[in-house]
């Protein structure tokens, strides 16, 4: 362990590493800030880049990148009231209330160092939880490899935002084009109209980046946004009221980042439902609960969700290196790197591959401790980050997705189906369908009915082993807990109302029609 | 001072090994692949920039290895780039099909693999090594019959008669179905005189996790190479009864071929060198030249050495012939067992 510990350090010298983390640090930030831009669609932006480099400075561009732009996702929020990615919509109304109310420096502040300790505490999480997580799923045969992937499938659409009908028709929508091509299990092929191309079947990289990319240009040209009034902070003495607000809000911090934490762990979900959930609770448990999203609006749920969701995007890693199953869409093309790299997720990663393992443990901590200087300066220039004009944005993303989608293959179909999930996931969006459950679909799908389908093989159709072996029964108990969760919530006292009107910029779907519902 | 002339005393040797080094390196690399060059440009005009090589699996798998290093080994003796290209999917079709298609000038090669003999028996598409100009075969590595280490089959007639006598109940993995290890486990049967199913198939994505579910309990046997499930073997947790092959493998000297046994029967997973149809002649000459000193030289050795995948041989002519006998043998296989739409 010391000896791969030692390898992983040296690893980390390698200049190239560190150049590809700060400049993806810094492309992170970047995209982060720009409304609309995602995290995700950052990821899908990186995926040409990351095919050049080796595994570890590949998953290190990941890692860093996606950090960075969960925390610049807070600057558009506080300054323009729109969130620069989903996960900082659960605040972006309380966050832009107290700039508006003069305390701007403190809330980037709060957010930036609640954001860098999210990430290393999901990253302790990782650390902790997988290779002992490993160690027990070694044990694991299809059975409970089928639950798990379950398990991922109704997390996303239970724990999604907006309606969860929606979600579910994402969801099916996701699966149905997983269906495409060669059957997993029995070898024939479907839905390919005898095109030979699409035998290869709807390849989840590529549909990812129509999805979160190219979809958003449309958007952006088909409803432009306008000129942003952008708020004015003064950064002097921030970080002094920063820390001082952290230590007060001590509790927020804690469970955001055990709430993070754990959903993170939960295969499907990721940053954005951590921060709504942890929001959630810290409205239920906070004093001042009825003071969020009103008048001033309240830095408390900015340290609590502000946390949660990095804490969640690191230990979202988790699944997603144990299993192979991700835990949120930016794992999710991260696994589709890693299998073109030849480095294959799974139990046995953890004894092949421990180098691999300790260079991505270490990436974590650097990408967050790099954070605070990167932020820092961010949140100094993110006047001028947040004029920088569509008309230049635009193409470049483009240019980078036709890219992306052609290098996955080296073919030209990837292409054409990276413009039709463009355009599916702008019409999605316009009438408020989640997208994350579609890629999930798209990439559990395969692994539900494989898994399924060796099983009962294996078994000539007894179907009761699903349920009588322990750790598969276990699983399902979760899942249905899962399941039974919106029901769970609706009786716990409710004190809230109103939770945030500019929550919905980001989707179409903000979470008050969901609470309604 | 002291220090000065230790350290001087140690680096003249040093130098004067890397100088030793540096003439025989130099002279080796100098007229080696000169002398190879030379004997095989059948087409001077041949290659006039990089050569594109199509591997239709993924980065990181076996045949990507295989191909990988050949086309290290084929650019130095080009003299030109040659680029690796990953085209995945379908079963291996995609790739496939993008090699029939490539340029016919020599510009566009690719790794074939022993798919190419079946994807077209499963329906899944027209194309056939007909498509294709062999240039020639680098690998072959036979089935096998591997079960846990403490099965109470001491040989292969054993489990064979375990599956007679209780047919279905043996149930068998290494690949999806319709795939290699799955026609294996069909034509094996069917040589031994049981029905084609009588030994069930369970679907896996490859050999190691079969090979995982083998020793988990999940089955009972894994038609996958020897190769691939060495690891296992060698640890002694799986043992090998047989393997498909004419002759015994040099690396599993005690494991005896299925023919000894009594059931005359052989089936490999090859891979070869090929080329979309119509090459001109002298182009497929000096790539096959290339290719026999590449598969005969010592480095070839110590890759195959290393990785345990089986060396064959077959120059372009014989690798043509070979797979129209592979499709025959395969489309037989696969009508016997229903594998065929």
């Amino acid at each position: 362990m010391a000896q791969d510990l030692a390898a992983a350090l040296a690893s980390l010298a390698d200049p190239t590493l560190l150049l590809v983390v700060l400049a993806c640090g810094v492309y992170g930030l970047f995209i982060g800030a720009i409304p609309g831009l995602t995290a995700t669609l950052a990821t899908a932006l990186l995926v040409p880049f990351a095919y050049f480099l080796d595994p570890l400075p590949a998953v290190a561009s990941i890692i860093t990148m996606s950090a960075m732009a969960i925390f610049a996702g807070d600057l558009p929020s506080a300054l323009v009231r729109m969130p620069g990615t989903p996960a900082s919509a659960a605040y972006t109304e309380d966050a832009y209330r107290q700039t508006q109310a003069g305390h701007g420096a403190l809330v980037l502040g709060v957010g930036l160092v609640g954001s860098a300790i999210g990430g290393i505490v999901g990253a302790v999480v990782l650390i902790v939880a997988a290779p002992a997580l490993a160690e027990f799923a070694l044990t694991f045969t299809s059975y409970e490899y089928f639950w798990v992937a379950v398990l991922g499938l109704t997390a996303s659409v239970i724990i999604s935002q907006g309606s969860q009908v929606k979600g579910a028709i994402a969801l099916l929508l996701g699966l149905l084009f997983s269906t495409v091509g060669i059957d997993v299990a029995l070898g024939y092929s479907r839905f390919t109209f005898g095109s030979e191309l699409l035998l290869a079947g709807i390849s989840f990289i590529p549909a990812m980046i129509g999805l979160f990319g190219l979809s958003e240009v449309l958007r952006n040209v088909l409803h432009p946004t306008g000129r942003l009034r952008v708020a004015r902070i003064r950064t002097a003495g921030m970080f002094r009221d920063t820390f001082r607000t952290l230590w007060r809000y001590r509790k927020g911090v804690v469970s955001g980042n055990l709430i993070g934490g754990a959903i993170g762990v939960l295969p499907g979900a990721g940053g954005d439902i951590a921060a709504w959930v942890s929001y959630a609770a810290t409205k239920n448990a906070s004093r001042e609960g009825h003071l969020f999203g009103k008048g001033e609006g309240h830095v408390e749920p900015v340290v609590s969700a502000g946390s949660a969701n990095n804490s969640a995007l690191a230990s979202a890693y988790v699944p997603t290196l144990v299993f192979g199953i991700p835990g949120d869409t930016i794992t999710a093309i991260l696994l589709g790197v890693l299998l073109v790299k030849g480095v294959q997720p799974g139990p046995e990663l953890f004894s092949t591959q421990a180098p691999l393992l300790y260079g991505i443990y270490l990436i974590f901590i650097v990408a967050n401790l790099l954070m605070l200087p990167l932020g820092y300066l961010a949140i100094r220039g993110s006047g001028q980050l947040l004029r920088v004009p569509p008309g230049v944005l635009m193409p470049i993303i483009i240019a980078f997705c036709v890219v992306g989608a052609f290098a996955i293959n080296n073919g030209w179909f990837e292409i054409v189906v990276m413009l039709a999930f463009g355009l599916l996931g702008y019409l999605l969006e316009r009438y408020g369908f989640p997208l994350a459950p579609v890629v999930l679909g798209l990439v559990l799908g395969p692994i539900v009915e494989k898994n399924f389908m060796q099983s009962v093989i294996k078994t000539d159709w007894d179907l009761l082993q699903f349920l009588t072996r322990p750790v598969s029964a276990i699983l399902m108990i979760v899942t249905v807990l899962v399941l039974v969760y919106p029901m769970l919530r609706s009786v716990w006292p409710r004190r809230r109302r109103g939770t945030g009107a500019g929550a919905g910029v980001e989707r179409a779907v903000g979470p008050d029609g969901r609470d309604e519902a | 001072m002291l220090m000065s002339r230790r350290a001087r005393m140690a680096i003249l040797p040093a130098v004067l090994a890397l100088v030793v080094a540096g003439c025989g390196g130099g002279g080796g690399t100098g007229s080696a692949p000169q002398a190879a060059g030379a004997g095989c440009d059948a087409a001077p005009n041949y290659p006039r920039g990089p050569v594109e090589m199509i591997v239709p699996w993924a980065a990181g798998g076996g045949t990507d290895s295989v191909a990988r290093f050949v086309g290290d080994q084929l650019a130095k003796k080009l003299d030109t780039q040659v680029n690796v290209v990953n085209r995945t999917g379908g079963s291996g079709v995609v790739g496939h099909s993008a090699i029939a298609a490539g340029r016919k000038d020599g510009s566009v090669i690719g790794m074939a693999t022993v798919e190419l003999t079946m994807m077209h028996w499963q329906g899944l598409t027209d194309l056939t090594y007909e498509k294709f100009t062999a240039i020639g075969m680098v690998n072959s590595d036979p089935a096998g019959l591997t079960v846990r280490a403490d099965a109470p089959w001491p040989d292969a007639q054993a489990l064979l008669g375990h599956v007679r006598a209780n047919p279905g109940a043996t149930r068998a993995s290494g690949t999806g179905r319709g795939g290699i290890w799955d026609l294996a486990r069909a034509g094996a049967s069917i040589a031994a005189g049981l029905p084609p199913d009588s030994i069930r198939w369970v679907p896996s994505e490859g050999a190691a996790p079969a090979l995982q579910e083998l020793v988990a309990g999940g089955i009972e046997l894994s038609t996958a190479s020897l190769v691939e499930n060495q690891t296992m073997i060698h640890a002694g947790r799986a043992k090998a009864l047989a393997v498909m092959a004419d002759e015994r493998l040099a690396k599993f000297p005690d494991v005896p071929t299925l023919k000894e046994q009594g059931v005359d029967f052989t089936m490999s997973a090859w891979r070869g060198i090929a080329g979309p149809a119509g090459m001109p002649e002298p182009v497929v000459k000096e790539l096959s030249c290339h290719l026999d000193a590449i598969v005969h030289s010592p480095e070839y050795a110590e890759f195959l050495a290393k990785t345990g995948f089986g060396l064959a041989w077959r120059d372009a002519a014989g690798f043509g012939a070979f797979m129209a006998e592979q499709d025959a043998q395969k489309g037989q296989i696969m009508k016997a067992a229903g594998l065929t739409p």
